[in-house]
């Protein structure tokens, strides 16, 4: 690894390379929102950044605190409203990948940001599902990116906010949902990708310095390997430098 | 025509006890003089409808005004908890809080079936997810040309839309840019309205991108300059990120929260002794 480069960063820049320059990306707040940044400094210069606020092709200088801080309007190829930005441009099928965080990930996707425990009385009463049931509905594919620990990828949602694969092959045609669903769930150990068979995430990539038994301790289901497990490639320094200049500037933004 | 009143006659007029409440503005432009000035008076008993709760709803739940909250994302946008929404649904306190809960695209699609006078709104939503299992106002209905099911969400229909706009003009015509989200829906969706303005102008210079809404469609027009505080207000002052940021160690106690909206909105007695009660502090 060139340097010394943390697993948050290693994780920040696996999930921005999942994109491709010219995807039109919906950005969720958090880490999504780093990565997409992050990609559209380094190898995408032509992403397309959508933010639920109703800006279309905005391009931040700086890390946005929230999804509707003032830069993103100012540089955006077109704001519109938010009823607009949910009908026609992502129920409208306009959107090529969705990034998207969770406080919890089961093993076929789905994704919890509603409550830890029962949901009359939760222990903790998390911000609530957002944008997230439509994105990861009706993008043609979804990205996820999270901290992987057994208290994140459980083996049973307390609740379930956005459908991945939902109870596991065919469900989501079931359901009438459009899009492929999750394609990669991007961590600070590695990345999963659904089996094509079973739809159930495998972990396909361990980052640097990551063994397989760390990966499984840190999954609350049996994690099954790929049969191609590969490494990913440390980061670069271009791509740390990017990361850092970006980080570096949001928290400046974020304690002025 | 709207009246053009000050803050605190537009509150006592058209905002009452038990009233559903929906004070929005997409991260931009939230009524934070509107929501202090409901605090100041004491509302109780009210139903808060808005997408995303903010520090505006964090307050006056803690602040013990609601009975009930109908949203689709209640954290402190990029920072964590809304502290006060979190004590309220986990222990009670200051009292129970019922929650209706949507999604984004849900919440979107009620506000525009209100303002169109629909029963209800349609939308590619909630398929799979537990949110229709928790929610009664989410149920399906089957299209009549093609057979395919769809969600349908009620239409939100509130007593009261309040929204922060940059410029009204002497007639009351209120005009909005920069991030729009979901206003003009939410005040074409209400019985009652109220628009609260950066500045007063002789006449609105129509800006790109911007959404006037006539002042005949207003109830009240009330000038609180910085009144979107900590939120923004496009071309007029930034978004006061540090102040999310340190809501979070103010909002996490009860105590601090309290003595801090005792000084800085209980014993101001508008949004600009609020503004001068802020700047003591950082001298």
């Amino acid at each position: 690894m060139s340097g010394a480069c943390t697993a948050d960063e290693m994780m920040a820049v696996a999930a921005a390379r999942m994109l491709r320059d010219g995807d039109v990306c919906f950005v969720g707040i958090g880490l999504p929102s780093q990565a997409a940044n992050l990609a559209r400094r380094t190898h995408a210069p032509r992403l397309v950044l959508v933010y639920e606020s109703g800006t279309i092709g905005a391009k931040p200088t700086r890390l946005p605190l929230s999804i509707g801080d003032g830069e993103l309007a100012e540089t955006a190829d077109a704001v519109v409203s938010v009823p607009e930005i949910f009908a026609y441009w992502l129920q409208g099928g306009r959107i090529d990948v969705g990034f998207l965080g969770a406080a919890q990930i089961d093993r076929f996707g789905n994704l919890n940001s509603t409550v830890i425990g029962p949901y009359e009385r939760p222990r903790v009463r998390l911000p609530g599902a957002g944008g997230a049931p439509e994105i990861a509905a009706l993008c043609r594919s979804t990205l996820v990116v999270m901290r992987q620990s057994p208290r994140s990828f459980v083996e049973r949602l307390d609740f379930r906010s956005s459908v991945g694969c939902g109870d596991g092959p065919g469900d989501r045609a079931r359901l009438g949902l459009r899009g492929a669903g999750v394609t990669a769930v991007v961590t600070d150990l590695g990345v999963l990708e659904p089996d094509p068979e079973t739809c159930e995430l495998t972990l396909t990539r361990l980052h640097p310095g990551v063994g397989a038994e760390e990966a499984r301790a840190a999954t609350g289901w049996p994690l099954r390997l790929g049969a191609d497990l590969a490494e990913s490639d440390p980061p670069s320094q271009a791509e740390l430098d990017a990361l850092r200049a970006l980080t570096s500037a949001g928290d400046g933004a974020a304690s002025a | 025509m709207a009246d053009i009143v000050p803050l605190s006659a537009a509150v006592e007029g058209l905002v009452r006890d038990g009233d559903t409440v929906a004070l929005e503005g997409f991260t931009h432009l939230i009524p934070h003089a509107a929501g202090h000035e409901i605090v100041r008076q004491g509302r109780r008993h009210l139903t808060l409808v808005r997408m995303t709760p903010d520090v505006v709803y964090d307050q006056l739940i803690g602040m013990g005004c609601a009975r009930r909250l109908v949203f689709s994302w209640g954290g402190n946008p990029g920072v964590g908890s809304l502290h006060r929404l979190r004590d309220a649904v986990e222990r009670d306190w200051p009292a129970p809080l019922e929650l209706e809960e949507h999604s984004h695209a849900g919440m979107a699609a009620r506000y525009a079936a209100g303002a169109a006078n629909l029963p209800f709104g349609v939308l590619r939503g909630y398929a799979g997810t537990d949110l229709p299992a928790v929610t009664r106002s989410i149920a399906t209905v089957t299209c009549p040309f093609t057979g395919e099911e769809l969600a349908a969400v009620s239409a939100l229909r509130p007593d009261v839309g309040v929204i922060h706009a940059q410029q009204a003009d002497r007639e009351g015509n209120v005009q909005l840019w920069g991030i729009v989200g979901v206003q003009k829906e939410a005040v074409l969706a209400s019985a009652r309205s109220i628009a609260t303005v950066e500045e007063i102008v002789p006449e609105l210079e129509r800006r790109p991108g911007g959404v006037v809404i006539p002042g005949w469609a207003v109830d009240a027009v009330a000038l609180a300059p910085g009144g979107a505080h900590p939120s923004y207000a496009h071309g007029y002052y930034d978004r006061d990120n540090a102040f999310y940021v340190r809501w979070d160690a103010i909002s996490r106690d009860r105590e601090r929260f309290l003595a801090w909206m005792e000084r800085h909105v209980r014993q101001t007695a508008d949004v600009g002794e609020y503004h001068r009660s802020l700047a003591e502090l950082a001298a």
